[in-house]
């Protein structure tokens, strides 16, 4: 059982051309319930993974797999070429500053205000107040919630809540992030602006991210748009088209924590898998 | 009887796991002591909350043990013709053990309950784990600082509590059993020696260390959403609670050979 050495070809150390992120057969079991099973993925910088399936397949726990907040039974996992399976708490910590994460349920600290929740990471790292100050309106800007500056996290809806979480993971510039299921539960046109926001991040700012989520129109906006700024500064986005192919964003789906498909957008509308099928065309 | 046994094994093993991760939290939070950043807005908030919060209680809980005390000793002291040892009786039950039990059993369940409960509910709504993806660690910004506010506040608030029941020992013996107020006061200053204040200081000391440890393993490690953080806030108050009582019997064993040795 122990005769057999894993090879593990060395990593291109922190090189600028690396993955941002990569799995290498990474299993997870709770007790005696296998979660993940020899997951393998890799997500280049600035490229955009939108991770589908069905409830309890394994999305989140890929994403805390990612941060570092649970550990792998087995298999690595690379965050700009570091293997985080060897670090400790201390070393993690580090590669946390690196990755923003929007959590399900928002998670935001029920007793600070909403503007301590989106100045949590700077004031951990003790920059000065106005710097924080300034960062932190920005930020709240870019999610459209100013005016609840003050607010309490009890006194906000749900989806103002997921876009304070949105401000929180985006403070200090990431250049990973991670959305679980951004979009669930909220008004259409809330959701779109939280897809423009993934994909302004992902074209202008070369953020690389996973996105997790269940909604195909999700899909749809964050595989065929692309945001591009016009010469006032303005942006503005536009869908691809027969002289633009998006080759930034890819789609992996997740079925009982196996990856049954991992690939382009086109490519999973040209699958014959009856399961990605149903999963997509809803019937 | 092999079934006996296994069970057994199995609650030794738990036991042994458990006083692991204590340890280990115990580490962690040592740690957050001594680097940066410390936390310390946290920790005097922390010692309001716990502190002057439960001020009230404990002074009340202090005035009735020690007008109880005097009320049940005292027709024995007078059957021996021992009025005038009224408040060194009182004196030395509640500087030595039922202020610094008591006092600790009260911060048990008010703030050792409060503890896990909201760690509790943080580890439920994913706010530690968005807090350690933040990149702070939650033994140094939630941890230490209770503790420290428990171990600072705990023995004050049983010098309040001693304050108290002397207090309430006195009014008890003046005015129902017509003692005079010189003669108590005369007792209460011979009774007491440094050793009994000094143990009394060091008894909240190693209880208030407790009491926030456990509380927040307990917290920290809840499973199984909101009825999880009852369980656990439940687990917190009983293991804290027993382990003072154990503690007190070790810890008077040693204070008692401690002084026998260098004091006298
Ligand atoms: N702490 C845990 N203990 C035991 N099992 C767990 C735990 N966390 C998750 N699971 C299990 O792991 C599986 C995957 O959970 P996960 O949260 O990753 O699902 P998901 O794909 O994110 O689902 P959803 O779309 O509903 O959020 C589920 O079947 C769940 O029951
Ligand atoms: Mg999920």
């Amino acid at each position: 059982m122990f005769d057999i050495e894993t090879q593990v070809e060395p990593v291109s150390e922190a090189s600028p051309f690396g993955p941002a992120i990569e799995f290498r057969d990474v299993e997870l079991a709770f007790d005696d319930r296998v979660i993940l099973d020899k997951i393998s993925f890799t997500i280049r910088r600035g490229e955009t993974k939108i991770v589908l399936g069905g409830s309890g397949s394994g999305k989140s726990t890929i994403i805390k797999l990612v941060l570092g907040l649970l550990r792998p039974d087995a298999g690595t996992i690379f965050i700009d070429g570091e293997d985080i399976t060897q670090c400790d708490e201390q070393e993690l910590t580090e590669i946390r500053k690196k990755i923003g994460m929007v959590f399900q349920e928002g998670a935001l600290f029920d007793s600070l205000s909403v503007y301590d929740n989106v100045a949590y990471r700077l004031a951990e790292e003790g920059i000065d107040e106005d710097e924080i100050e300034h960062e932190v309106i920005r930020m709240l800007r870019f999610v459209d919630l100013e005016d609840a500056i003050d607010k309490m996290p009890i006194e906000l809806s749900g989806g103002m809540r997921r876009r304070v979480g949105i401000a929180r993971a985006l403070v200090g510039s990431p250049p990973i992030v991670l959305f679980d299921e951004p979009t669930a539960g909220l008004d259409p046109p809330t959701a779109r602006t939280i897809c423009e926001l993934a994909i302004k991040l992902r074209d202008l700012e070369g953020v690389s991210s996973i996105f997790v989520t269940h909604e195909m129109n999700n899909l749809k906006y964050l595989s065929s748009e692309y945001a591009i700024v016009d010469g006032e500064g303005r942006v503005h986005f536009e869908e691809e088209g027969d002289k633009l192919c998006l080759i930034n964003t890819k789609v992996m789906m997740i079925k009982q924590g196996a990856i049954i498909f991992d690939g382009t957008d086109e490519e999973l509308q040209l699958t014959s898998d009856p399961y990605i099928h149903r999963f997509i065309k809803g019937r | 009887m092999a079934l006996g046994i296994s069970s057994l094994m199995n609650l030794i093993s738990r036991f042994l796991v458990e006083l692991q991760d204590i340890t280990l939290l115990f580490w962690r939070m040592l740690r957050g002591l001594r680097k940066q950043p410390r936390y310390f807005d946290e920790m005097v908030r922390q010692m309001d909350l716990i502190g002057v919060g439960s001020l009230a209680i404990v002074s009340l809980t202090g005035f009735f043990t020690g007008c109880v005390l005097i009320l049940q000793a005292y027709p024995t002291l007078e059957y021996y013709g021992a009025q005038s040892s009224a408040g060194q009786s009182v004196a030395i039950t509640l500087i030595r053990e039922l202020g610094p039990v008591l006092c600790a059993l009260m911060v048990a369940g008010r703030v050792g309950s409060a503890i896990s409960a909201e760690l509790g509910s943080m580890v439920v709504s994913q706010q530690i784990d968005a807090m350690r993806a933040l990149g702070t660690s939650p033994a140094r910004k939630l941890v230490t600082p209770r503790v420290v506010a428990l171990v600072v506040t705990l023995p004050l608030l049983t010098v309040a509590a001693d304050i108290f029941g002397l207090i309430g020992g006195g009014i008890i013996a003046r005015y129902l059993y017509a003692l005079d107020a010189n003669s108590y006061i005369t007792s209460l200053r011979t009774g007491i020696t440094i050793q009994d204040i000094l143990g009394g200081i060091v008894k909240p000391i190693v209880f208030g260390f407790l009491i926030g440890l456990i509380s927040c393993h307990k917290g920290l490690t809840t499973q199984g959403g909101t009825v999880g953080v009852g369980k656990s806030t439940t687990d917190a108050v009983v293991l804290s609670s027993i382990t003072i009582i154990i503690a007190d019997f070790f810890l008077s064993k040693v204070l008692q050979g401690f002084f026998s040795s260098t004091l006298f």
